[in-house]
């Protein structure tokens, strides 16, 4: 099963490879990592989809947590959260394909942002199994190129993964 | 007060109270070594390559409990130094690492001796820093030492371009005398519910054992585990890494475990229906195959480091916390207890542990003509009465040492038992030497081993650190010799050394004194010279017997009641 890591990092050179440095010398997967600054500036924000039974999780949450510049962390998969996941495909669109994958991008509720006359350029953001639905749907005969950010997420209520 | 960057390094130092420093000069640290010019307050020592440097500084730090201090320049310097870093990290030993970089304007640019040493040491430290600001020198050198040497100690490294110690610029300088980091906070204090249980499981025990480790030596928890042990009166077993934190001569003591344990600690390992673990990590090579370690047993876990539990062998009661609160705590709990533990139980229990014993796992042929490694050990101990500082390399002669060199204190057993590193000991007992400068400190090692850091016989001469080398010299790398032999049909590859060198001679040459042993009448007259001699290194290079093997032996796949015992040691015969 997929977990959710959500990590609080000193804002610090170096911090994210000591992160991506553990998964790989321990062997984890990482299926996703993004990360970006927070509105406190020292600080980062990382949002990581992982997989490996209970013991491995387990591990992979204490190894995080050993790294001196994790300041905090939560696998906000265990609790009810929001995630989601912002995707842009570029997609040939031609003859009748232009009408299909437009209607297509509505049904998704997607944006279409950039029109030529052979390709579109589709904005879409939901949970990962949404943009994977998606790509299914327009066929990877009509996909160019895609690009995901990874998945973000943030846990509901008043809980949250604050210092 | 306004110091320059090189000032500042060395100030810091002062002020952290350090008195050894191991290091390697070179162009990116020469305004340190300037700036050390000028003071006598931080005592360096000049080795002869920093591998040397940091084994020592290690040695300093196992032996005395403070952290251990090396500098070295960038580029070489500091991958020269990689090798030790990893050693002390795999044994989670306090020490910090300074290390010279190219200026900041061209890092990035390979530049002349530049290596990313933060990346490269990046998996085997606790944490690194690249300074960049020198007005940062001060805080980070404090954090380095309080990263060091709190929670589970291990090396910090702080990588300073030679930029911010030019002695032209100066800044204000104060050290900081307390250290806070809001992402680190180490558990000092256990569970009070998770103590009182493991204290209940304890006491409910029926055939419990103690299995603890290097936790014990490092968090300074000796004495409350040998008062816990022995108000229980229940058999203890010790790691590498842990032998000296119980006194290797008491009764309740039942050897080393694991791969070359004693036959009755890993026997007691498999039978008990309680394991109280402390301050160890459940390494493979003491579990053997994890799927029939401690087949009855429920697992008590106290460590420090959250990852170490559970990271093998699934525990039934964590306590996370330091050692020393928490077996005290411990004890209270066991005293004001109604349960006491069942007498009839243990009485049994030592019955068959007993029996276990009286096999003598540890028997060798003491009628040989030849000489045997663990006799020398054997006598070894004797003669210091079990008192001396050990260092060992790595291979055969280490585990003999640990088998036959009954250590009563903790922090006089100094080996690398994580990284398994040849060439630790004789920079290790440079360093234990430095620290306890009136103590007896011998080095058991390999003919094989010896060679990986041989130039530190210089440094032994340039401070006169009086140490005693015992070179268990066989003519092979034995312990690799050993597993070719059992598993690999004899076929001794790559493992017969060829042009050993006259180690007297080369001894001589460095202006230590050596001696050559051929006989076993000739051991303890040998190792009685070596005693004398308490202003110069000694160099006693014994020729053993080449065939001799470490027993017991749990080979890889194997469980713990699965050992192989000495040729002519029958399990079948015991209680008999
Ligand atoms: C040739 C060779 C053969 C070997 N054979 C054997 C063998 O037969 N038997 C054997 O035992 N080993 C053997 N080893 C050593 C083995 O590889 C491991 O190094 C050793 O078993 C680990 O010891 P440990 O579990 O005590 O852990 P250590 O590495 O000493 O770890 C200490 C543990 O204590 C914790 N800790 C530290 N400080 C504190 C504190 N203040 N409070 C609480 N917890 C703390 C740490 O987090 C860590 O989990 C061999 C090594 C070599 C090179
Ligand atoms: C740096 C390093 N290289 C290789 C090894 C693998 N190794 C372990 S023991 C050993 C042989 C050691 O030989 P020696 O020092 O003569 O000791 P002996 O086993 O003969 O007592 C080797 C090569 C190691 N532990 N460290
Ligand atoms: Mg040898």
């Amino acid at each position: 099963m997929s977990h959710i890591i959500s990590i609080l990092i000193e804002n610090e050179s170096g911090a994210l490879a000591r992160v991506a440095g553990l998964f790989s010398a321990r062997g984890y997967n990482i299926e996703s990592l993004t990360v970006a600054p927070t509105q406190d500036p020292t600080l980062s924000r990382m949002t990581l989809v992982t997989t490996g039974n209970p013991e491995i999780i387990e591990q992979i949450t204490k190894q995080l947590n050993k790294l001196i510049d994790v300041v905090k962390l939560i696998d906000i998969s265990e609790s009810t959260h929001i995630e989601r996941e912002l995707m842009m495909v570029k997609a040939r669109a031609v003859n009748g394909g232009r009408e299909e994958i437009m209607r297509l991008t509505e049904i998704f509720r997607g944006n279409i942002l950039d029109v030529t006359p052979t390709t579109y350029i589709i904005e879409i953001t939901g949970e990962k199994s949404k943009l994977d639905a998606f790509l299914n749907t327009v066929g990877e005969d009509n996909i160019i190129e895609v690009v995901r950010s990874g998945t973000t997420g943030i846990l509901r209520g008043e809980r949250g993964l604050i210092v | 007060m306004e110091l320059s960057g090189g000032e500042i390094l060395v100030q810091c130092l002062i002020d952290e109270g350090v008195e050894y420093i191991f290091g390697y000069p070179g162009g990116a640290v020469l305004h340190i070594y300037d700036a050390l010019f000028k003071q006598d307050k931080v005592k360096h020592i000049l080795v002869r390559h920093e591998q040397g440097a940091t084994h020592a500084a290690d040695g300093y730090a196992r032996s005395s409990g403070k952290p251990g201090v090396v500098l070295v320049t960038s580029g070489p310097g500091a991958t020269n130094a990689v090798t030790g870093i990893a050693t002390a990290y795999m044994d989670s030993i306090p020490m910090v690492i300074l290390s010279g970089q190219v200026p900041m304007a061209v890092i990035g640019s390979d530049a002349f001796q530049e290596a990313d040493i933060s990346g490269i040491t990046r998996p085997c430290v606790k944490h690194n820093f690249l300074v960049k600001d020198v007005t940062k020198l001060a805080s980070t050198i404090k954090k380095a030492f309080y990263l060091a040497t709190t929670g589970r100690p291990g090396p910090v490294l702080v990588d300073i371009p030679k930029n911010l110690t030019d002695p032209r610029v100066k800044v204000p300088y104060e050290y900081p005398k307390t250290m806070t980091l809001r992402s680190y906070n180490p558990h000092v204090k256990g569970h009070r519910w998770q103590m009182k249980k493991a204290v209940d499981c304890l006491l409910e025990a029926k055939r419990p054992m103690i299995y603890t480790g290097g936790g014990i030596i490092l968090g300074e928890a000796s004495a409350e585990l040998t008062e816990l042990t022995r108000l229980l009166g229940y058999p203890i077993t010790n790691t590498l890494m842990g032998l000296g934190a119980y006194p290797g001569t008491d009764k309740q003591f039942v050897g080393m475990l694991g791969m070359h344990g004693t036959y009755e600690a890993n026997m007691a390992m498999h039978e008990c229906d309680v394991l109280f673990a402390a301050g160890a990590r459940f390494d493979d090579r003491i579990t053997g195959i994890i799927a029939e370690f401690c087949p009855h047993a429920k697992i008590i876990h106290i460590d420090i480091d959250p990852s170490s539990i559970s990271k093998n062998v699934r525990v039934d009661i964590p306590v996370v916390g330091e050692l020393k609160p928490v077996l005290t705590e411990m004890i209270e709990l066991v005293k004001s207890s109604d349960r006491k533990p069942d007498p009839v139980a243990l009485t049994n229990w030592w019955k068959q542990i007993d029996g276990w014993r009286s096999l003598d796992s540890l028997g060798f042929d003491r009628d040989a003509d030849v000489i045997k490694p663990q006799y020398v050990v054997e006598q070894l101990w004797e003669m210091t009465h079990g008192d001396a500082y050990i260092t060992s390399d790595v291979g055969q002669h280490q585990m003999f040492a640990a088998q036959f060199y009954k250590f009563d204190k903790p922090r006089r057993w100094i080996n690398s038992g994580g990284l398994g590193t040849m060439g630790f000991g004789m920079p290790a007992a440079i360093g234990t030497k430095l620290a306890f400068p009136d103590a007896d400190v011998y080095c058991i090692t390999g003919e094989a081993s010896i060679q990986m850091c041989i130039q530190e016989l210089a440094t032994a001469r340039q401070y006169r650190t009086a140490i005693k080398l015992v070179n268990l010299n066989n003519g092979y790398m034995g312990m690799v010799r050993q597993w070719q032999e059992f598993s690999y049909g004899s076929r001794y590859s790559q493992t017969y050394l060829e042009a050993l060198p006259d180690f007297v001679k080369l001894a001589e040459s460095y202006g230590h004194l050596g001696l050559r042993i051929d006989k076993k009448a000739d051991v303890r007259p040998a190792l009685e010279e070596a005693q004398r001699q308490k202003d110069r290194t000694i160099f006693l290079d014994f020729h053993i017997d080449p065939t001799e093997n470490v027993y017991p032996m749990i080979e890889a796949g194997k469980a713990h009641n699965d050992m192989r015992l000495a040729p002519g040691v029958n399990p079948d015969a015991e209680l008999a």
